[in-house]
């Protein structure tokens, strides 16, 4: 086996995994400052991706499709943390976690009933399409793209937690949301915020997804399962964990790929209960 | 879809009973002409994937095989009884397939079933067919179901045959000395398909670079490509089905990979192709059972689209759609000549039939039951060329009917 194919490898690996992480950031924010398991996050993505070929096809532009869907898609979720969620606060965290695995069956069907259940092309914007030479082997732009993106997402992300008046508020909500109210601040509007952002975050990842599967109702499935991998691994809430996990994940699906590529899927589910075993708050999650 | 028709079944079912009830004893004597004019029904069983990946394809053998039974029903049933078709969704899982398979059969009282997309459910429906003794025409690609350990005198296949499929895309697609490289996806399908292909091969004298089997249902097939491109190929073949072939393609392309090996599949999807934009699949080269496009050069497929057509609003019969009428077709047309349901008598005469109400002659060889019939050959074409949104494919060949293709009685096990 040449190194040349192992560094190519090695690249499709982090490229994988920066995909992964888009689509389990979304999951773990709204888990980690919220406590709410989003089960229809993967539908959501799903309704994303819809959402922007419909903009696109609107436009004439993938660009608009890519900035608008995300924001219009992510006050959809704020409409669905104020309409349903907000009512579950306070109750067992199997109550909103049932409530969004039903509101991902509506999604679906809904979508089955407007845009049917036949795949719909989603083309490569145009200034996006071809290969580099990366010097080991050739790469899709587009894909080069989304990873650029990805980063620019982790690190704004980053500075809008850390640095912000609004992060400290949230990140301090996550911590006692009842000393934050005694304090004055009012924490639903926060809430109502972050399942904003995480459901705009899940949008994204679908619209991103766009040009490189085809569309489907179905495609959030697997989606869902690979986010909460990544997830689990990472540690449930941590916003470092689901970075690093999803890299992880993407290079050990993409290694595996190489040497038995037919376990190229189960292998992410084997890792999972790898880190369960050994250390069961995954690799950054704190111990309740 | 699968709602309603378990409602109107239930609704059948119901009155059944009402009926039963409220007929009881003597009165049920004076008028047995009631109770038998709801069984008198031909009910045929047709479990299909209506949920899932190959949902588009289900989709299609639903509304094929609806139409073969409007039509005849319009001309008066068979020998006079009207036709059912219960639809229920096997969810692609073997499981669920057997159960919806046993209902049909115990409860439902179905004279046959026809039905399945996938491989391996198949095989998971005929096992419980040819347990039960009843008819199961199956309509989705398998080589297993020919052999002797799988076939029963039950068991019809009407759809292809991977070993005639791959035999047929690699004669027009593979030369002496063709380095080929597989791309395929790690189920009985793929499997299948592999293995006709090198059976091909072989016989062509093309070379295998290399293969690498994909997890059935993939989504992302990026951590592939640098193996597949190092291959060096001149032909890169990809043997999986529905969504999968269309993410395997596109991204395979995204990859660079079409500049330097022409992409082959065995069966190239109608829907898949739909699924994707023209620049994706064009030049893709693959076998099909169907292609509209026929009705130019045959006339049953020219009655077949137009008839289709006007069912369904202007929209065009597919591949594996085409299977859910050429299948309920052949078997009406032999429960028509055996002269009702009786399973030995319509078992002798699917055996004698000649049927041609698609593509074409057709017929069910003797040994294995497996339909002897012309393989497609189809190439993608490029935008420019297409003349509407329907004029996706070139017919680069139409394989006549012929038993040459298919492996002989013997050496699927049948003594002969």
């Amino acid at each position: 086996m040449d190194t040349e194919l192992i560094l190519m490898q090695l690249f499709s690996g982090v490229a994988l995994g920066a995909i992964l992480v888009i689509t389990a950031l979304g999951l773990s924010i709204i888990f980690g400052m919220m406590g709410v398991v989003n089960f229809a996050h993967g539908a959501l993505f799903m309704v994303g991706a819809y959402a922007g070929l419909w903009v696109a096809s609107l436009t004439g532009s993938f660009w608009w499709g890519l900035l608008v869907a995300p924001i219009m898609i992510g006050a959809f979720g704020m409409l669905i943390e104020f309409v349903l969620i907000r009512r579950l606060y306070g109750r067992s965290i199997d109550d909103p976690l049932l409530l969004t695995f039903g509101l991902s069956y509506v999604l679906v069907e809904g979508v089955r009933i407007v845009f049917g259940s036949d795949g719909i092309p989603f083309p490569t914007p145009s200034q996006l399409t071809g290969v580099v030479d990366l010097g080991v082997g050739f790469f899709p732009i587009y894909r080069i793209f989304v990873v650029v993106l990805v980063l620019a997402i982790v690190v704004l992300l980053w500075l809008g937690l850390e640095k912000t008046k609004f992060g400290l508020i949230v990140r301090a909500g996550s911590r006692d949301p009842t000393m934050m109210r005694v304090l004055g601040v009012d924490i639903s509007k926060v809430w109502l915020a972050v399942f904003g952002l995480g459901v705009g975050l899940a949008a994204l990842g679908g619209v991103l997804a766009g040009p490189m599967r085809s569309v489907n109702p179905e495609m959030g499935a697997l989606v869902l399962a690979e986010a909460f991998v990544v997830t689990v691994i990472g540690g449930l809430g941590s916003l470092v964990g689901a970075i690093i996990a999803g890299l992880l994940v993407g290079v050990v699906i993409s290694m595996t790929a190489l040497f038995a590529p037919e376990m190229a899927t189960i292998v992410m589910f084997a890792l999972m209960a790898i880190v369960l075993l050994i250390r069961p708050q995954g690799l950054f999650g704190k111990l309740a | 879809m699968i709602k309603d028709n378990r409602n109107t079944n239930r609704f059948n079912i119901s009155r059944r009973h009402m009926l039963a009830a409220l007929g009881g004893g003597a009165s049920m004597v004076a008028m047995p002409w009631i109770a038998r004019a709801a069984d008198d029904n031909i009910r045929i069983g047709f479990p299909t994937p209506l949920t899932g990946p190959f949902a588009a394809e289900a989709k299609d053998q639903v509304k094929s095989a609806e139409l073969a039974v409007k039509q005849v029903n319009d001309k008066g049933g068979v020998n006079g009884r009207k036709v059912e078709l219960l639809v229920r969704d096997d969810k692609l899982n073997g499981g669920e397939a057997a159960t919806r398979t046993l209902e049909l059969i115990e409860k439902d009282k179905v004279h046959a079933i026809v039905g399945s997309l996938s491989s391996a459910v198949q095989l998971a429906v005929n096992e419980v067919t040819r347990a039960r003794g009843v008819l199961y025409v199956s309509i989705s690609q398998s080589d297993t179901i020919n052999e002797v350990k799988d076939f029963s005198k039950y068991t019809f296949h009407e759809a292809l045959n991977p070993t005639m499929t791959t035999a047929a895309v690699a004669r027009h697609s593979f030369k002496k000395g063709t380095k080929v490289a597989h791309l395929v996806a790690d189920y009985a399908y793929g499997h299948e398909m592999l293995r006709g292909f090198k059976r091909a091969q072989a016989a062509i004298g093309a070379e295998t670079v290399g293969e690498i089997m994909h997890p059935f249902g993939a989504a992302d097939y990026s951590t592939f490509m640098p193996r597949l491109r190092s291959m060096r190929a001149d032909i890169l073949c990809i043997s999986n089905f529905g969504r999968d072939q269309a993410n395997s393609i596109k991204q395979a392309v995204d990859f660079g990979l079409k500049q330097s090996a022409k992409i082959v599949v065995p069966v190239l999807l109608h829907n898949q192709r739909l699924a994707v934009t023209p620049e994706v699949f064009e030049g893709v080269v693959g076998g099909s059972n169907y292609y509209w496009g026929l009705e130019a050069s045959v006339l049953s497929a020219k009655a077949f689209n137009d008839a289709f057509r006007a069912a369904n609003g202007g929209a065009i019969p597919t591949d594996y759609g085409a299977y859910g009428y050429t299948g309920v077709m052949s078997l009406l047309q032999a429960m028509q000549a055996a002269g009702g349901t009786d399973t030995d008598k319509v078992i002798a005469a699917l055996e004698a039939l000649k049927y041609d109400v698609a593509k074409g002659p057709q017929y069910y060889r003797k040994c294995d039951h497996q339909s002897v019939q012309s393989v497609l050959v189809l190439e993608s074409k490029k935008k420019a060329d297409m003349k509407g949104d329907s004029d996706l494919f070139s017919i680069v060949a139409n394989e006549a009917p012929s038993e040459q293709v298919l492996r002989t009685c013997a050496e699927l096990g049948f003594p002969t």
